[in-house]
């Protein structure tokens, strides 16, 4: 039974796998990626449960705060008790926050920014990754790996100036040049994770497909991309995070405050003091949303994704 | 030049005239394709693939930070005539006490924060891994902070500093918190340790449940039999096999902690005075103070000093032959 359980969903198996298995003694097949949780014997560590409870709760105050606060009048929001109710509710905030951000202009901005952004990373690094990795034996292929990989040494307020200066004269001082710029900064740690797990895939799968005609171009598009698959889904979430949260390149890159991304047009409720806490707050919800959203819709891919990008790297 | 190929990142939309005055030459130089048995296309197309990414990275990263490089040799002030200074800005930039203190409190800063995110990813992922309920739903939640935007999470503790924690101070009658220790040059800067923490710790946190998971359940089993308290399978057991997982924790988290700017935008602007002005903050301001020269001369060194932070990193993972995951 607990078996079963462990394959579909993901909240809820590693619960049920433990607490069934334990009484008998005997370690479920289906629960092998929950090893290095069943280590301990004996039953629930409660302290600890609620210890990591209260830990849990420095995250969601924060969260809570913002919802609530979004949610008063704004003589309630300006009382200095955020951790009270709204009392009576008021979700009027949303429509002047939505009206003083212009939300849907700072939204598609950022979404476009996004798409761009991971497009251009997962196109850019795959290929180059893919290339790099079956012609190894090349000096020049190797030596453009390094020469890729030195950018992880490079932070963004390095060339910050210089980059002000260039995007400016093509151009693409506009959410374009952002979305260029996010990507070549996740261009190192993209392509090493592509080529980490590329090694893995052996070439003898193309060989076939050679043989039969393809060429390397369809070879790349019909085999090693869908192949690439879980690769693919951590270089975008990645890209994506890095992309829709970003602040520091994007306020400093895009010269039309018109067309900031959502995180930055966050800005004008610093400066505007005759702004209500109510407004701000169901502003910074509204940005917030979006990626915890997708989030807790797709967990699973995220955490894996992050896990399997961190320890690759 | 750079921006037309940057618009055509797919090697079947790209122009060909453009790219094979370009490639062939490369073959040449590296040795030619007399190694594998493919025809002179293929390789062609193999070049294609990877030109793109390297003009793109060249003309975006690699030539603006030659360049910027460059003019902090000069008294270039972001437009117009400029000339040769030598080594003029550095030597103002090592006496410049505004300077020297962005460095000071940015390297005290990461070192500070870097220091309570192990700690407590540390210690969160060995919680999770013990008896404990609900362990999906905690690390659901512990997750969080890494999918949200720094500024928007800076704004919003910005005002639980500033005005519910001095609310709830004063309700309680603790003294020292009845401030904003945002306006408090000398506690500002534990807002933004704490704040950089809350968004960090959970990328770390998975880090380490990845080298968690990696343990043998069987070392447990063993020591327990051996009467081993949990402590002593702490420091003999976990930490040991996990000390890869710390140090790439600690190389990928000062990297980050380094180039801080966007939390202390949100919570302190760099204040109050300049307590808390990063080293990110000051090149920037060259932008709009006329310091574009002196600033590339901070950002220049500043750049050194990131590099060889990694690097004395990186030879220590070599040093004790750490292999991960």
């Amino acid at each position: 039974m607990s078996t079963l359980d462990t394959a579909p969903s993901d909240t809820a198996p590693t619960d049920t796998a433990r607490t069934g298995a334990s009484p008998a003694g005997a370690a479920p097949t289906g629960s092998d990626r929950t090893g290095a949780l069943r280590h301990r014997g004996g039953r629930v560590n409660w302290p600890l449960t609620i210890l990591l409870a209260i830990a849990a709760l420095t995250v969601i105050i924060p969260l809570y705060v913002t919802v609530m606060m979004s949610l008063k009048t704004p003589s309630q929001s300006a009382d200095g008790n955020a951790l009270s109710l709204p009392d009576p509710f008021d979700p009027s905030g949303f429509a002047e926050a939505w009206e003083l951000t212009r939300f849907p202009v700072a939204f598609g901005v950022s979404v476009l920014v996004c798409l761009v952004t991971v497009t251009l990373t997962l196109l850019l690094s795959s290929l180059a990754s893919y290339t790099i990795v079956r012609n190894w034996h090349r000096r020049f292929f190797r030596w453009s790996f390094v020469y890729l990989l030195a950018a992880m040494f490079l932070p963004f307020p390095v060339v910050a100036l210089p980059q002000i200066k260039l995007t400016a004269q093509l151009g693409l001082d506009n959410p374009v040049g952002v979305a260029i710029l996010h990507a070549m900064f996740q261009l190192s740690f993209s392509v090493l994770l592509y080529s980490a797990y590329l090694r893995s895939i052996p070439a003898e799968l193309e060989e076939s497909a050679r043989i039969d005609g393809a060429s390397t171009w369809q070879i790349f598009w019909r085999i090693i991309l869908p192949l690439l698959g879980p690769m693919n889904a951590t270089v975008g979430i990645f890209a994506f995070l890095a992309s829709w949260n970003d602040f520091m390149l994007a306020s400093l890159i895009t010269s039309d405050p018109l067309l900031q991304t959502l995180p930055v047009v966050q800005n004008i409720f610093q400066s505007d003091f005759g702004t209500n806490y109510n407004v701000a707050f169901a502003s910074y919800l509204m940005a917030m949303a979006p990626t915890v959203i997708v989030y807790l819709i797709a967990q699973r891919w995220v955490i894996s994704g992050i896990t399997q990008g961190a320890v690759k790297s | 030049m750079t921006s037309t190929d940057i618009s055509a990142p797919s090697p079947e939309r790209t122009p060909p005239t453009t790219r094979s005055d370009d490639s062939p030459a490369r073959g040449r130089r590296t040795g030619g394709r007399a190694r594998r048995s493919r025809g002179p296309r293929t390789d062609l197309i193999h070049y294609l693939f990877l030109v793109p990414a390297l003009l793109a990275f060249t003309g975006f990263v690699v030539v603006p930070a030659a360049q910027g490089i460059f003019y902090s040799f000069t008294d270039f002030v972001g437009f117009g005539e400029w000339k040769m200074l030598g080594l003029a800005n550095y030597r103002t930039l090592f006496s410049d006490p505004s300077i020297l203190s962005s460095y000071s409190f940015t390297l005290a800063f990461a070192v500070v924060t870097v220091i309570l995110t192990q700690t407590i990813a540390l210690a969160l992922a060995i919680a999770l891994t013990k008896r404990v309920r609900f362990v999906s739903g905690l690390r659901t939640i512990f997750v969080i902070p890494m999918v949200v935007s720094g500024i928007v999470v800076a704004y919003v503790f910005n005002y639980l500093f500033s005005n519910t924690i001095p609310a709830l101070a004063t309700a309680l009658g603790i003294g020292p918190l009845e401030e904003s220790i945002l306006g408090n040059p000398d506690l500002a800067w534990l807002s933004i340790v704490i704040v950089t923490s809350w968004q960090t710790v959970p990328g770390a946190l998975l880090i380490y449940t990845a080298g968690l998971t990696s343990i043998p359940d069987e070392l447990y089993e063993a020591s327990s039999l051996d009467g081993a308290s949990a402590w002593k399978q702490l420091r003999a057991i976990t930490l040991p096999l996990i000390s890869g997982f710390v140090l790439i924790n600690t190389i990928l988290g000062v990297k980050g902690y380094l180039g801080a700017y966007d939390v202390i935008v949100g919570l302190t602007g760099g204040g109050p005075g300049t307590s808390t002005r990063s080293v990110a903050m000051s090149i920037f301001s060259g932008f709009t103070g006329g310091e574009y020269a002196y600033q590339m001369a901070n950002a220049t060194v500043f750049f050194v000093i990131t590099v060889l932070i990694s690097v004395v990193q990186l030879l220590v993972v070599r040093g004790r032959n750490l292999t991960l995951a």
